[in-house]
């Protein structure tokens, strides 16, 4: 990987006993859009607040733009955009009032401060709106406020804490299209945390599934999925026209091909898993076997599969085997890294 | 409200618009060839004095001083001719200190009243200077930005502390300016000095509160738990702790009939000591002394000390002298209370 943009190393929080960051590792390119995913409570924000000197970390480095964000926060600071998950504005100030604010503390020149954040208002959406008092916005204006403010700092990196939060649909698509443009146009490094994995998936170039303070997984969604299982690489679902009437033999005789490792019935057919890709190879057999085929489909995994299968092994290590667990995920975890 | 349709509309598009916005964006050079920049402290000074002179509780708490201020002066103005005629006090002279001195008893003069309103003012205005930012979500916000976390704190103290210098400072001046549209008496130079001396004691009196409640608005989450807490304490100072002391002189002090004068005069010292821990009594202590040239000492004093003396008031230097003491243990206590706010808050986990 090139130079990193993003580079945290054995990166821990402890609070007490409960250990909310695990001694995590993290490289981001500049210019990537990497999703930080996990439930409640994984320690996402956790994570973010450690890389903006925010909290400090128990053990590790957090180096943001090659400085460090916990002995310089300041450095740091001025080129990371941020914008938290709980958004708050001064209430008793108009919504340009509240921008002005922020512009000007993060170092706009005088002459501009007025001029800009009012371009930053109108190109928002909130040109209409915004001599109204801030008690007055809904959510997703405030979204928009928070997004004009650290817009209007010029960031090198930007890092959205659940930034889809509260908005409608239609929001959040146009807010991941202008994330994602603004990524691209300006070589931006945007980083987001969320728990809505189909929008992580549309936006982000890399995922990282992060499970009780620990980073379980990152890479792409493709090697993600590879990673994961590399047993059962391929499953396919083959619909029949009449899946009720199937002959017990024949799941038998699917079976016998090279490579099927599973044969199942469900409602609409039968779905095969497989070690390689032989998709071919049961379609003719399946049709010399009489069988009347009406579609064939190979399953794609989506981030939501990866996810559930992390969490799922996550949760059930630590019921068989309370002890194995971190030598699972470490184990695991190195694999990642190299 | 407009439709949520339109949130973005016009950015994506690849219009001129589109176009502008990135330029306005990213073109640094653009920008940097603008105007200076003004420091983030005075742009959160700016915005806390704003915050403060538009909030409601500002405003009662202005009004009530402004009454007590009416009302003394009404009092004091009342009986300003009999005391100046009175041939027995040395100060008789000092017209204006006359002004905030002087009451007939239905009233506590000024000074009295402002170290139980000042102390008040000074919670009031700080006791949620940080929770309630960090309740509002507002904290993450700021100190997200390039911004040193004392200069919030800075600008929280220096917010608070500019609204009530120029509040006591414009009390004293509409206190001379009408004892002077009053009486037609002109100003001494040592009244003025005087005054203006009670008026920086005043502020730093509330300045310590303000930052012993800017300090628990940091220590405690709920803006309301931390106001309690101040408030307790200064009610323990101003009611309690006198009780507390007299209490533990009675059972641990000797009778001072068996004592030697020199010895009586040591445990009182030491009595008046404990008392002085009190901020109030440190403020009461220094005020009397400057509004009343004839106090010479702030303890008790022998007859051979005594001896000789003339009752003539004091020089406005040697006054102080004496109340030197006082006006640094204020502000070692402000200090201590700024030092511990940014113990406490420097190294703060911050988030909502």
């Amino acid at each position: 990987m090139q130079q990193a943009i993003i580079e945290l190393e054995g990166l821990s929080k402890h609070y007490g006993s409960l250990k909310a960051v695990d001694n995590l590792n993290l490289r981001i390119a500049p210019g990537e859009i990497y999703g930080l995913l996990g439930p409640n409570g994984a320690g996402k924000t956790t994570t973010i607040l450690m890389m903006l000197g925010l909290t400090e970390p128990t053990a590790g480095t957090a180096t943001v733009c090659g400085i460090n964000a916990t002995t310089h926060p300041i450095a740091v600071k001025r080129k990371v955009g941020y914008m938290p998950d709980s958004l708050g504005f001064y209430d008793s100030m108009t919504a340009l009032d509240n921008l002005v604010y922020v512009a000007r503390l993060s170092g706009i020149p005088e002459g501009q401060v007025h001029h800009q954040s009012r371009q930053m208002m109108e190109l928002v959406g909130l040109a209409a709106a915004m001599d109204k008092k801030t008690a007055t916005y809904s959510r997703g204006m405030k979204q928009r406020l928070g997004l004009a403010e650290v817009l209007i700092r010029q960031p090198e990196v930007i890092v959205l804490d659940e930034p889809t939060l509260g908005i409608d649909p239609t929001g959040v698509k146009d807010f991941l299209t202008l994330i994602r443009q603004l990524s691209r146009q300006q070589g931006i490094t945007v980083l987001l945390s969320s728990h809505h994995l189909h929008q992580v998936q549309q936006v982000c170039d890399r995922v990282g599934i992060f499970v009780g303070g620990k980073l379980l997984a990152d890479g792409d969604v493709t090697s993600l999925w590879r990673n994961l299982s590399p047993g059962e690489n391929t499953v396919v679902n083959i619909q029949l026209a009449d899946p009720a009437s199937v002959d017990p033999a024949i799941p038998a005789a699917l079976k016998d091909l090279e490579g099927v490792q599973a044969v199942s019935l469900t409602e609409e057919g039968m779905e095969l898993s497989c070690s390689a890709n032989i998709t071919p190879a049961i379609v003719r057999r399946a049709v010399q076997l009489g069988l009347e085929v009406m579609g064939v489909q190979q399953k794609a995994y989506g981030l939501e599969d990866i996810y559930h299968r992390y969490f799922e092994n996550n949760v059930n290590l630590h019921k068989t085997d309370g002890k194995s667990t971190g030598l699972f995920q470490r184990t695991f975890f190195r694999k990642q890294k190299a | 409200m407009e439709n949520p349709l339109v949130y973005f509309n016009g950015l994506f598009s690849g219009s001129k618009k589109h176009n502008r916005f990135l330029s306005l964006l990213f073109n640094r050079a653009e920008v940097t060839t603008e105007a200076r920049q003004r420091p983030p402290l005075a742009v959160m000074v700016r915005k806390e004095i704003a915050d403060h002179i538009r909030s409601w509780r500002f405003l009662i708490l202005l009004l009530l001083i402004l009454l007590t201020y009416a009302g003394s002066m009404y009092i004091s103005l009342s009986n300003v001719k009999a005391a100046v005629a009175n041939e027995n006090d040395p100060d008789r002279l000092f017209l204006y200190l006359k002004l905030l001195t002087i009451s007939d008893g239905s009233l506590p003069t000024f000074h009295i009243f402002i170290s139980f309103l000042g102390a008040l003012l000074g919670i009031s205005l700080g006791f949620d200077a940080i929770n309630a930012e960090q309740n509002a979500g507002t904290l993450t916000r700021l100190l997200a930005q390039p911004v040193y976390r004392d200069t919030l704190l800075l600008a929280k103290f220096l917010g608070a502390f500019t609204i009530v210098s120029t509040l006591f400072l414009s009390l004293a001046l509409l206190m001379i300016g009408g004892g002077l549209f009053v009486t037609g008496v002109k100003i001494e130079g040592s009244e003025f000095i005087r005054i203006m001396a009670f008026v920086v004691v005043t502020v730093l009196y509330v300045g310590f509160w303000l930052a012993l409640s800017i300090l628990f608005s940091v220590l405690f989450k709920q803006a309301t738990t931390s106001a309690l807490t101040v408030i307790g304490i200064w009610l323990f100072f101003t009611i309690f702790y006198r009780i507390v002391v007299s209490m533990i002189v009675k059972a641990f002090f000797p009778d001072p009939v068996y004592l030697s004068e020199s010895e009586v005069v040591s445990y009182q010292q030491l009595l008046l000591d404990f008392l002085r821990l009190a901020p109030s009594q440190l403020y009461t202590d220094a005020t009397t002394t400057l509004l009343m040239p004839s106090v010479r000492s702030l303890g008790p004093l022998t007859m051979e000390q005594m001896a000789g003396a003339i009752p003539s008031p004091l020089s406005v230097r040697e006054s102080l002298l004496i109340v030197w003491p006082q006006v640094t243990g204020l502000v070692a206590a402000t200090a201590v209370c700024c030092a511990l706010t940014y113990y406490c808050f420097m190294r703060k986990e911050i988030r909502t």
